[in-house]
């Protein structure tokens, strides 16, 4: 522990290893056999359940807690593997609060919501800790599809896909396939390398090629691709960041927290991370709060989000807000950046609050300066190079129906693609959905 | 405040709340506890006849089915009477009997079926200064096999014959303890009373099963490999016993026959319901062996505060108060229609009542896309499914319909006079005067 919490700069090494230990560990430890029992209890079997309604992969909840609570969890990890095959991982980092759980009859009844989430994980742990797949290919087809970018969309599309009896090649831009699950979600969310793990089990499905280190325009092209396959899925996800608007943002110690996320999900050592004194990230989407909490996880002294419009317009759920509260991650609403000041490297973060008039959002001319000596900006991604044959709408790839884009054979889905929010579960909805699509076309 | 004491065969206890004869009773220790605790009296732990004590299993002796939360609903046992030496239980009953004089304290036997058997044990326990018998009639398993327990009290006459043997032998109460596993409970209680027995206590355990190994095929509990039946109770038992007492209450040949009642109770209610059913008394077993003997400070609590409640100020304003509305299903009011009501305040939209409705009862709620579930008057025939499943206290009642109103249903108007199956022109016995039953 060579630094300590107020050792000035961007540092490592900020904390004991036993803190290091104790922060980086499972947000929400799995159920012990008893605990799934009494929470699989309290469900009630409700009539074409409101929970299942709200879920975006359709899950069928009710039947898997009954499975769960007459004693075949991996009967219920079935369930919710045939809807959802990164069923594990959403188990782990679903906003339940705002999905499955903020509708659950006993939400309404008594502010306690069954809890789903934990239950899905108790199920999808069981069976994937047996290290049994339970699914197998239908006769093999002869057709090959192309599927870009292994990350939820990507995954869940090929799965399905080989499930079909397709062969699928299964492409990404970096080193080891998984997305967002792999390199974006908050460490303490998915802990002991579940991300690949739940790769590798998913695989088992067998017909799936993963190559990695290629991507559109990376080795890739329509063109090529759509000749050389059947059929084409795009699941590339937002690989670029939308820019701060604010003077001196090219000081050193300013940075995109999706890296700083992505680093730290890929440390072995958390000690070995570095993290400044005083951090001030900029957003106040689920983003804004992975790097928040972490970087107050690291041993940051004093973090700030600062967004700037009202709590309520955050796109992190209120349950991220708590948890950001808890850590002791500070929320300062209606303040946008307009400076950052130091000489070379950031000191201070100037701002202006702000306020909603019927003209939209304005800064209000007052302002204030913030000590930082990390600024992280999560204002939002956005999708990276794409080709230009490919119609967009809204800055994402426009799709119809079950993620048709502009060009013929090719399909869409996940963040990179309209509709939906941008969330694991709903790429996986959307990655299966088109994996349907794209076989009943090749068959049809 | 209401006095909640009891006089049951002119035995005074400081509350109507006994102890069954069961494991809880089968030795002082355990007694002593129970009295501490606040237990208004106890049915001794039965005993048996002087010589080698009876022997039990080494494995488990009880099975049992779970409700939510594994909240245990019933219970089943394979234990015998008592294990422990005549000798020790006298002593002991003595003991407890002089310490705690205002407690009743009843002695619970078996014997083989001969005079001679009851003739030798009548006195000895007399001499520990018990306040009565209760005859053990009931224990299906084991005992039975035996020709005692069970074997007796399935067959009326020698209900009657060993009561008439008590009777004449002893100058204490006594009490015949029932069995329910026969076909028709009035039989056995009317051969008590005509042996002279002074009150029937009921029920005892029913022959059950309560599960089955399925990794070794066996029913549960399994004593090496093998399972028998043993005898149920507990909350799930409620229902059967309430209608065997009803029916003794009611009969005729047995109205006013003293009751003790037994089967599954666990809260002042249940105790409550059994006593306005016609008892005397109530006897415990299950629930203290699943919660301990303090739920009898809920059980005094509770009774009396209903008792203010209600004015009643003895439980004799309420024993058998219901006994006079349990009637035959031919004396039910045919002309008495109520409809669901599904109050949309407390309403959590699970839906239960819509699929227990649709899938198996009437297609009488209807559901909207934003799942707000609605009783069709027109279809709805009270019938109280929806109400049962419902997992909201009070979220659904049952509205009688006044009598003028047209019911939705059949079109007509709802009569405002009483009338039953016996003048319905359905009914080919139908007779002109509607007759109201006992």
């Amino acid at each position: 522990m060579p630094n300590s919490q107020m050792t000035p700069g961007i540092q490592s090494g900020r904390l004991s290893a036993e803190a290091y230990q104790e922060n980086f560990s499972d947000l929400h430890p799995p159920y012990e056999p008893h605990e799934a029992a009494v929470a699989a209890d309290r469900c009630y079997f409700c009539y074409d359940a409101p929970c299942t309604t709200a879920c975006p992969t359709d899950i069928d909840i009710p039947m898997f807690i009954r499975q769960i609570q007459t004693g075949t969890p991996e009967e219920a990890a079935k369930t919710i593997f045939s809807q959802n095959i990164l069923g594990g991982m959403c188990a782990r980092v679903c906003p339940t609060e705002t999905l499955c759980e903020e509708v659950c009859v006993r939400e309404v009844a008594e502010g306690k919501p069954v809890e789903i989430g934990r239950l899905q994980r108790y199920a999808t742990d069981k069976l994937m800790d047996s290290g049994k797949h339970p699914f197998s290919r239908a006769t093999v087809t002869g057709k090959k599809v192309a599927v870009i970018g292994a990350g939820p969309a990507g995954l869940s599309c090929a799965h399905r896909l080989s499930m079909h009896g397709h062969d699928v090649d299964l492409f990404d831009a970096r080193s080891k396939a998984g997305g967002l699950n792999e390199f974006g979600i908050a460490t303490y969310k998915s802990v002991d390398g579940f991300a690949a793990r739940e790769v590798d089990w998913l695989l088992q499905i067998g017909g799936i090629s993963v190559k990695t280190g290629k991507a559109l325009g990376k080795g890739l092209s329509i063109d090529q691709l759509t000749t050389a396959y059947d059929a084409v899925f795009l699941g590339i996800g937002l690989a670029g960041v939308n820019a701060l608007r604010a003077e001196g943002v090219d000081k050193d110690g300013v940075s995109d927290a999706v890296d700083f996320i992505s680093t730290l999900r890929q440390a072995e050592d958390m000690s070995t991370i570095p993290v400044g004194r005083n951090v001030v990230v900029i957003g106040g989407g689920m983003t804004a709060v992975d790097a928040a909490v972490q970087s107050k996880l690291l041993g940051s002294e004093n973090v700030t989000i600062a967004y700037r419009r009202g709590r309520d317009q955050m796109g992190a759920s209120g349950f991220e807000q708590d948890l950001a509260a808890s850590a002791g991650v500070r929320i300062l609403e209606n303040a946008q950046p307009v400076k950052v000041h130091g000489n070379g490297t950031v000191q201070e973060v100037e701002f202006e609050y702000t306020e909603t008039t019927s003209d939209g959002l304005r800064g209000t001319g007052e302002t204030f300066r913030l000590p930082a000596d990390q600024l992280l900006k999560a204002i939002g991604q956005t999708l990276g190079e794409t080709p230009e044959e490919i119609t967009l709408e809204g800055g994402k790839i426009a799709v119809t129906g079950a993620g048709r884009t502009s060009v013929k054979n090719v399909w869409a889905g996940g963040d990179c693609a309209t509709g939906g929010d941008d969330l694991t579960v709903t790429g996986v909805a959307e990655g299966r959905d088109a994996a349907e699509d794209i076989h009943q076309s090749l068959m049809g | 405040m209401a006095d909640i004491s009891a006089n049951f065969l002119g035995i005074k206890s400081p509350n109507p709340f006994w102890l069954a004869s069961a494991p809880p009773t089968d030795k002082e220790y355990n007694v002593r506890r129970a009295f501490e605790a606040g237990w208004g009296g106890v049915v001794w732990k039965t005993l048996g006849s002087e010589g080698p004590p009876v022997v039990n299993v080494n494995g488990p002796r009880y099975g049992a089915i779970y409700g939510a939360d594994r909240r245990l609903l019933g219970l089943n046992n394979i234990e015998l009477i008592t294990d422990r030496p005549l000798q020790t239980n006298l002593r002991e009953i003595k003991a407890v009997k002089r310490d705690y004089p205002d407690r009743a304290m009843i002695v619970s036997l078996m014997v083989p079926c001969e005079e001679a058997a009851w003739k030798a044990i009548l006195p000895v326990v007399e001499e520990t200064g018990a306040d009565g018998i209760e005859l053990n009639f009931g224990c299906p398993h084991g005992m039975a096999e035996r020709g005692m327990g069970s074997a007796v009290g399935q067959v009326p006459e020698y209900i009657e014959m060993v009561a008439r043997w008590c009777k004449q032998n002893t100058r204490m109460p006594v009490i015949v303890k029932l069995t329910p596993n026969i076909t028709d409970i009035r039989r056995p209680a009317e051969a008590a009373k005509r042996g002279g027995a002074d009150a029937v206590s009921l029920i005892n355990t029913i022959n059950s099963i309560t599960s089955v190994n399925l990794d070794a095929m066996s029913p549960e509990p399994m004593i090496d490999g093998k399972g028998t039946h043993g005898g149920y109770c507990g909350p799930a038992v409620k229902p059967i016993a309430m209608n065997m007492v009803a029916e003794i209450a009611r009969n005729p040949e047995t109205a006013g026959l003293p009751i003790s009642g037994i089967g599954g109770v666990t809260t002042w209610r249940d105790a409550a319901e059994f006593m306005a059913l016609g008892c005397g008394n109530v006897q415990v077993c299950t629930a203290v062996m699943t919660y301990g003997f303090k739920i009898v400070q809920e059980m005094c609590s509770g009774l009396s505060a209903w008792m203010d409640e209600k004015g009643y100020s003895s439980v004799d304003d309420f024993v058998g108060k219901a006994v006079p509305n349990v009637t035959d299903w031919q004396y039910l009011n045919l002309n008495y229609i109520a409809k669901a009501k599904i109050d949309q305040d407390a309403c959590i939209s699970c839906g239960r009542c819509y699929a227990a409705c649709e899938d198996t009862s009437h297609q009488a709620i209807s559901m909207s896309e934003d799942r707000v579930f609605e009783v069709m008057d027109d279809e709805c025939v009270a019938c109280n499914l929806c109400v049962d499943v419902c997992p909201i206290e009070n979220c659904i009642t049952m509205e009688p319909m006044q009598p003028g109103q047209t019911d939705p249903r059949t079109g007509e108007k709802v009569p405002s006079e009483y009338s039953n199956w016996t003048t319905h022109p359905n009914n080919p016995s139908a007779v002109s005067e509607p007759t109201l039953g006992g």
